[in-house]
């Protein structure tokens, strides 16, 4: 156990063994570089520093995500902060000599910008990163995750100590509410108010869970939080029990994400080994422990109740909303849930003030928000802007526009819950109210954009498929509403729709919003409507016409090979799964559309542009 | 399949013995078989105290879980949205050709066992494919084909 001053004098102690001028290499392991390899560069480094015995004199750090997924694997070389893109083993050796020991550029690492061309050697100068505010993400690019030195050195735990040491629960609450802080998760609530009613409910045992069940397919920003900054969590979730007067605590982590479970259980047994969990947390009486649980996979179970009922060792049901989480939750016992993004802004409010931090924001919602910018779009990504950030400036000056010389078509937020928004509407500053008046809502925080090859009825029918298949069945309008919306989805993707259907549709969402017992069934239908509101002539074309214009849904569409293009260069012929392909060599060749099942290969594939899909 | 029960012991006794327990326990059973096998669910079943249909209940929800055994290599396709609006459905329907199985399947010959997930958390590079652990980003039909080291035939 240590108490308030040792851990101050411990940070102080860190810092000035620190030597700024020290050259480091930072390499990112967030899941995205992960895939692109950086695990092998990390060892090349790792190795190469070995052999040529500068070990001591070079720091190596993996991270966690830096955001820019585009450009991985991405290294980081200080001083100077150089930016280093879609590294490999090769360029090792190359970067230890020339820019640790001579301080040179890489041309071909660095980043140019796509546009002017222009070379772009530090991070803060790309476009990507220039209009970010990172304020939760921000120190990802420079902690080890697994190392609690490198957050208490950049000022981790500072939150906490204030709060122990000046301020009451109430006071905590007090703090959080006039900061406007509202939950990250997809509802918004005020977080301090929910700490509140928590805090005031009867009852000795009280939880706090953290939603790490990150269930929006295309969103991963929590993810990224927990891998790359586990403590910062943690630490929210630490105030937030001193706030509401609990003394157990479970994060209930994503089947999905093994890197964020290692991460957050070493943060937490960092912390206990240091007084931060456990009894007496640093000398101020606080008792509080925390327990990781490993979600089963099942989208239902980031809702609350379905996620406590998880936790309880029942299969994810959720119950009705009357009965109150903060009364009766967790055991039947006062429960608070927030967020893993909502928590690690906590310890920033804490330290620099509920003043500061309204000071950021649009009228009604606070702070920052983190983006999962995905989909067709250049700049592929995490990004944290200040909210009130129109979609077009996160779309096109972070973004980097559409690949391919495509038009964009629409954004989707707010994952199978929200839905999506056409360029009409790129104007709108995102913000939670101006988002749900456009028919979407703020969600979690996926931002899938769609370009013209995207088909509307296509996304629809996708969302609802997932939803279908992830609805707990427990309610009746949820479980064969979603299946019968289905089924009319099908049959105009299909080419079977009836102009009729569009109203039987609007009849189901109605319904759907209605009569379901939790939030999956009762958002349900908002990607429907919001495709229907936006892009009824997608629809139409689907019926009367028997096309889908984005050339998307099979049934509607043909492919051929057009002749005055095709080289006859043969390499649809061999990569046809079908063999339906014929031709002779530099002959044009032709498709049987009898037999063909438009799997889209020789489209992919095609190096002239000579498939033609209509 | 006899599953030695003081192995199973020892994976229960990691955790409390709770029914708040029972997912967590689950969830090693499955790591270590890589399927629930029945004789193990039911000595979780006796230990715990839990009925046999409680405990099915839960291994029947949750996609985590299976009660059939897997294949050798393991390949799960992302079918979440960022994937999807990329070309996922094709890159899994080629992969389900050349294996001659549907997601959720195993080949008979237990070499492969193809599966779907929603999101792995790599969005920005999807479609993403995932081989045993090893995520794979930007995969299209064709390039899908190597991650097959051993096709069957
Ligand atoms: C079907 C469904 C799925 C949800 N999935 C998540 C999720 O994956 N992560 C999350 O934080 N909240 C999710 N939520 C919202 C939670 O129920 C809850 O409101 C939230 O975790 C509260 O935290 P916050 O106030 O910090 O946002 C989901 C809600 C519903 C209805
Ligand atoms: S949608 Fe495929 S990794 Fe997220």
């Amino acid at each position: 156990m240590i108490s308030i001053k040792e851990l101050e004098s411990l940070r102080r102690e860190i810092i000035a063994g620190r030597d700024t001028n020290k050259p480091r290499i930072t390499v990112c392991g967030g899941t995205g570089c992960h895939a692109s390899g950086c695990v092998d560069v990390a060892d090349a480094f790792k190795s190469a520093l070995k052999s040529n015995g500068s070990e001591d004199s070079v720091d190596l750090i993996v991270t966690g995500c830096h955001g820019f997924c585009e450009r991985g694997p991405i290294v980081l070389v200080h001083p100077g902060e150089i930016f280093y893109q879609k590294v490999t083993p090769q360029d090792v050796d190359e970067i230890i000599t020339e820019t640790v020991g001579k301080g040179k550029l890489i041309d071909r690492l660095l980043y140019r910008d796509p546009v002017t061309n222009e070379v772009k050697p530090l991070e803060s100068d790309i476009p990507f990163y220039k209009k970010q505010m990172r304020l939760v993400m921000g120190n990802n690019t420079s902690i080890d995750p697994t190392n609690l030195m490198d957050y208490i050195a950049v000022d981790g735990y500072v939150a906490l100590e204030k709060v122990l040491s000046d301020m009451t629960p109430e006071k905590t609450v007090d703090e959080i509410k006039k900061s406007g802080l509202r939950g990250r998760g997809g509802g918004g609530f005020l977080t301090g108010r929910k700490w509140e009613s928590t805090r005031n409910a009867a009852g000795d045992t009280k939880y706090i869970i953290c939603n790490a069940d990150e269930g929006d397919p295309g969103a991963y920003m929590d993810r990224s939080i927990l891998e790359g900054n586990p403590h910062s969590v943690l630490e929210g979730m630490i105030i937030g029990a001193y706030a509401i007067g609990a003394n157990e605590g479970y994060i209930y982590v994503r089947n999905e994400y093994p890197l964020a479970v290692a991460n957050i259980t070493t943060a937490i047994s960092q912390a206990r080994e240091h007084g931060l969990l456990g009894n007496d947390i640093l000398g101020s009486g606080l008792n509080f422990d925390v327990k990781v649980t490993r979600g089963g996979g099942a989208f239902v179970c980031g809702e609350s109740t379905a996620l406590m009922a998880s936790l309880e060792g029942k299969p994810g049901e959720p119950r009705a909303k009357y009965i109150h989480t903060s009364e009766k939750g967790l055991w039947d016992k006062p429960s608070n849930l927030n967020n893993v993004e909502t928590l690690a802004n906590v310890p920033l409010i804490m330290k620099n003030g509920a003043d500061w931090y309204s000071g950021i924001g649009t009228g009604s919602s606070k702070g920052t928000k983190v983006f999962s910018l995905v989909g067709k779009i250049n700049n592929t990504g995490l990004v944290e802007v200040p909210m009130g950030m129109t979609l077009k400036e996160i779309i096109y000056d972070i973004g980097g526009g559409i690949p391919n010389g495509k038009t964009f078509k629409a954004v989707q937020t707010g994952g199978p819950s929200g839905g999506c928004i056409p360029e009409s509407m790129l104007d709108l500053p995102v913000d939670y109210e101006r988002l749900a008046e456009a028919g979407s809502m703020m969600g979690s925080g996926g931002m899938i954009v769609m370009d013209e090859d995207t088909c509307m009825v296509d996304m629809a029918k996708y969302f609802v498929d997932f939803l279908q298949e992830e609805s707990c069945g427990k309610c009746v309008p949820c479980r064969e509403g979603l299946k019968r919306m289905g089924e009319v989805l099908t049959d105009i993707t299909e080419g079977r729709g009836r102009i009729e259907h569009l109203a039987l549709i609007k009849d189901l969402a109605e319904m759907l919003r209605d009569a379901s017992l939790c939030g999956l069934g009762q958002t349900a239908a908002n990607p429907v409507m919001a495709t229907l509101k936006y892009f009824e002539d997608e629809y139409t074309a689907h019926i009367r016409d028997g096309k889908c214009p984005a050339g998307v849904c099979r049934e509607l569409i043909m492919y051929s090979i057009d002749s005055d293009k095709c080289t006859g260069c043969g390499i649809c012929l061999k990569n046809c799964p079908s063999s339906v392909i014929t031709g002779e060599k530099k002959q044009p060749h032709v498709i049987d559309n009898e037999n063909c099942i438009k799997c889209g290969i020789c489209y992919d594939v095609c190096k002239f542009d000579a498939v033609i899909k209509r | 399949m006899t599953v030695d029960e003081s192995k199973l012991d020892s994976i229960i006794d990691k955790h409390d013995v709770e029914e708040g327990s029972l997912i967590p326990i689950l969830q090693d059973i499955q790591t270590e078989y890589s399927y629930l096998p029945k004789e193990a669910l039911e000595h979780v079943s006796q230990r715990l105290n839990i009925p046999m249909v409680q405990i099915f209940g839960v291994a029947t929800f949750f996609k985590a879980f299976s009660l059939k055994p897997k294949g050798k290599n393991q390949i799960h396709v992302c079918m979440g949205t960022a994937c999807h609006v990329r070309g996922a459905k094709n890159v899994l329907e080629n992969l389900e050709r050349e294996l001659g199985i549907k997601a959720g399947d195993t080949t008979d010959d237990g070499e492969y066992t193809l599966e779907t997930v929603n999101c792995v958390g790599a969005c920005a590079l999807g479609p993403v494919v995932v081989n045993n652990e090893k995520h794979h980003g930007q995969m299209t039909p064709i390039k899908v084909e190597s991650l097959l080291s051993t096709k069957p035939v």
